[in-house]
């Protein structure tokens, strides 16, 4: 028998047929909706006179476009209230659950669906959105889609696409004190840049991801599509079942030891070979910062920005402001953000308050820090990380994608500095001329309290941080 | 979706690398619920000063450039998943994009609205720009069923490749939810074989 990859295997067992020197119908288990990118695609199928095919198969979220203040009141934007409508309306009518603005498990998609089980190994899942690859963390083929393809799978619950090739990134040894999972795929970004994955789907190995939380396999995945590639995996095992069992969606009792079993043989078959492999060594890496306008322009946070004599390359640091060569320390910085489908789960928040308790936020910084969902607010308060933030200055906002994209109120100012652990630092991503230094977020909650940023690594010694 | 057999046009060179989502058209503008405006906004904080006032050092602000091509510098379309800058794009009146790399999902995105991604090397990309730039009236000429991109004048010509299944619709003007729509009966089929 042939040897498999983890994703041929989950692959294969989704294809309904293929197409003569063409794409294959592949079936989509879970189909993720929200407010931005599904209003033309129900449109279209209403256009055609095509109902929705499988109801059941779909999980409709408000996050992108909502506020992180007073939810309680109606939106005030009256184009975002709109499309929040919208949704309900186009939910309502097709049968759809909607875990609508003010629902207890709102929250952003990314989050969500992962806490309330939908998200389960050897998986077909969709969204209309990039970081759907979040949910690979799982042994799942996640990946995001356009807004035609959303359509598509409203009416056949299945996409016509070609098999991506296949990439393995292996990292193996012991990371770092203070060296995140954010910091790993920073890294690994920096090091492949942001094209290496595009047309693949990459399967992440090795001891520093087996031996990684949930939470943490979120973040590396979330961010695969940085490079360029439409998903990225992590082979199920005792962590992942442990952490799906007794999750609201999921299945239970003799069903879930059932899938358990078929979960179990999902890993890449020993001798499977890839069509391209990285190798890193978790010792050679550090808590990361970036400097310029993609996120493979990243660098340890000890180290200098490069020197490099290309126009894009020039274009991102004058963009910045930003000097080749130079060091980031001590660089002043007015705007943390600790939020996006990448860090606001309740680990992150975690981290953030071990450092955070018994300091105090400098006075120069506004810092937002917004829960991934209703549930992790919720976890935040229970477990007295509110009173950590509280006691040191900072303030608690409602769910949501927030700051990550700035489409509700929450954007930075122009030409303003914002650490963020979110995914993108794109020209005016968080607003128009904002400047955005992607980071874990330990380097952010440091950021925080000192008002600029600092080498983080000299600063926890007394602290450690998984 | 509309039909694309030939074109032939002049071209706007955007000689910028890993051109993203996001400056293609900011998420400030996607609270719309329908397909339509968004060629208005596109590449707007590039073609924008803040205060409003039109950037003039910008490309398309650039009188002496138009055409229903835009030639890119590579990896075109990285980000986002938003099909948004499709439709803002094909809303400006961009027919072909040109570049010597696309990112996947807008890859697809253009494909599914008709506009046509030609990825050709970087050689022949950084000639198409300094042609372009030399002499704004060149005109280059997009033949889909021959998968060829000329310059008119200097006949200098390279092959694209593109999925044969796509290439088909963009021809016909067909979109994959018919294709699928024919194959419910496989689809239920196979629906049953799972578990």
């Amino acid at each position: 028998m042939s040897k498999k990859t983890l994703f041929d295997k989950v692959w294969d067992a989704h294809v309904v047929d293929s197409i003569e020197n063409g794409p294959q119908i592949l079936y989509i288990d879970k189909h993720l909706i929200h407010e931005v990118t599904s209003p033309q695609a129900f449109n279209e199928l209403k256009e055609r006179n095509i109902p929705v095919f499988r109801p059941n198969q779909i999980v409709a979220t408000a996050d992108h476009n909502t506020p992180t203040e007073n939810q309680h009141l109606p939106v005030k934007d009256e184009l975002s209230r709109n499309q929040l409508a919208q949704l309900s309306i186009n939910c309502k009518k097709n049968n759809i659950t909607l875990y609508e603005l003010g629902h207890k498990y709102n929250g952003i998609v990314h989050v969500m669906a992962p806490e309330l089980g939908f998200t389960q190994p050897g998986m077909t899942m969709v969204c209309g959105d990039s970081h759907t690859s979040t949910h690979g963390a799982f042994g799942t083929i996640a990946f995001g889609i356009g807004t035609s393809q959303v359509a598509q799978v409203f009416a056949s619950q299945c996409l016509l696409l070609t098999k991506p090739k296949s990439l393995r990134v292996t990292v193996n040894g012991k990371l770092k004190n203070g060296v995140l999972p954010k910091d790993v795929i920073l890294y690994i970004i920096s090091k492949l840049g942001t094209n290496s994955g595009t047309g693949y789907f990459c399967e992440y190995a090795g001891d520093v991801f087996e031996n990684m939380s949930m939470e943490g396999r979120m973040t590396v995945c979330n961010m695969s599509i940085e490079m360029g590639a439409r998903g990225g995996m992590i082979a199920p095992d005792q962590t992942t079942f442990n952490y799906v069992k007794g999750r609201e969606y999921a299945p239970k009792g003799e069903a879930f030891d059932k899938k358990v079993a078929y979960w179990k043989t999902l890993p890449t078959d020993e001798g499977a070979t890839f069509d391209k492999e990285y190798y890193f060594d978790a010792e050679d890496i550090e808590p990361m910062i970036t400097y310029g306008t993609n996120p493979g322009m990243g660098i340890k946070i000890s180290e200098n920005i490069p020197k490099q004599n290309d126009p894009s390359f020039k274009k991102a640091l004058e963009y910045m402001n930003f000097e080749a060569g130079k060091t980031l320390i001590n660089k002043q910085i007015n705007y943390v953000f600790i939020g996006s489908c990448t860090n606001s789960r309740i680990e992150d928040f975690r981290v953030a308050a071990k450092y955070i308790k018994g300091k105090q936020k400098a006075d120069n910084v506004t810092a937002w820090l917004v829960p991934g969902s209703k549930q992790v607010e919720t976890q935040i308060i229970e477990e007295g990380l509110k009173d950590i933030f509280d006691a040191a200055g900072f303030k608690l906002r409602q769910p949501g994608c927030s700051a990550c994209l700035a489409m509700n109120d929450d954007k930075i100012p122009q030409g303003e500095y914002c650490v963020s652990t979110s995914n993108r630092n794109f020209e005016g991503r968080q607003g128009q001329g904002s400047r955005t230094i992607l980071a874990s977020p330990l380097v952010a909650a440091a950021t925080a309290v000192a008002g600029k940023i600092v080498d983080v690594t000299k600063n926890i010694e007394t602290l450690e941080f998984a | 979706m509309e039909k694309f057999t030939t074109l032939t046009s002049r071209a706007i060179p955007l000689d910028i690398a890993n051109v993203d989502t996001d400056q293609i058209i900011p998420a400030r503008f996607l609270k719309a619920t329908d397909k339509k405006g968004f060629g208005d906004n596109v590449f707007r904080d590039w073609r924008f000063n803040k205060d409003g006032s039109t950037n003039q050092e910008f490309v398309l602000n650039n009188n002496v450039f138009s055409g229903e091509i835009l030639v890119a510098g590579d990896n075109f379309g990285c980000g986002s998943s938003r099909e948004h800058a499709a439709w803002a794009l094909t809303g400006y009146g961009f027919k072909v994009i040109v570049s010597s790399f696309f990112a996947d999902i807008f890859k697809g995105n253009a494909l599914n609205n008709g506009l046509l991604p030609v990825q050709v090397s970087e050689e022949f990309l950084a000639h198409l720009i300094s042609e372009i730039k030399a002499d704004p009236n060149t005109k280059l000429r997009v033949d889909l069923r021959e998968q060829q991109i000329s310059i008119k004048s200097s006949k200098r010509f390279e092959n694209f490749k593109i999925d044969p299944y796509k290439k088909t619709c963009m021809i016909n003007g067909y979109d994959d939810i018919d294709y699928l729509l024919s194959k419910k009966t496989e689809i239920e089929a196979f629906e049953k074989t799972l578990n």
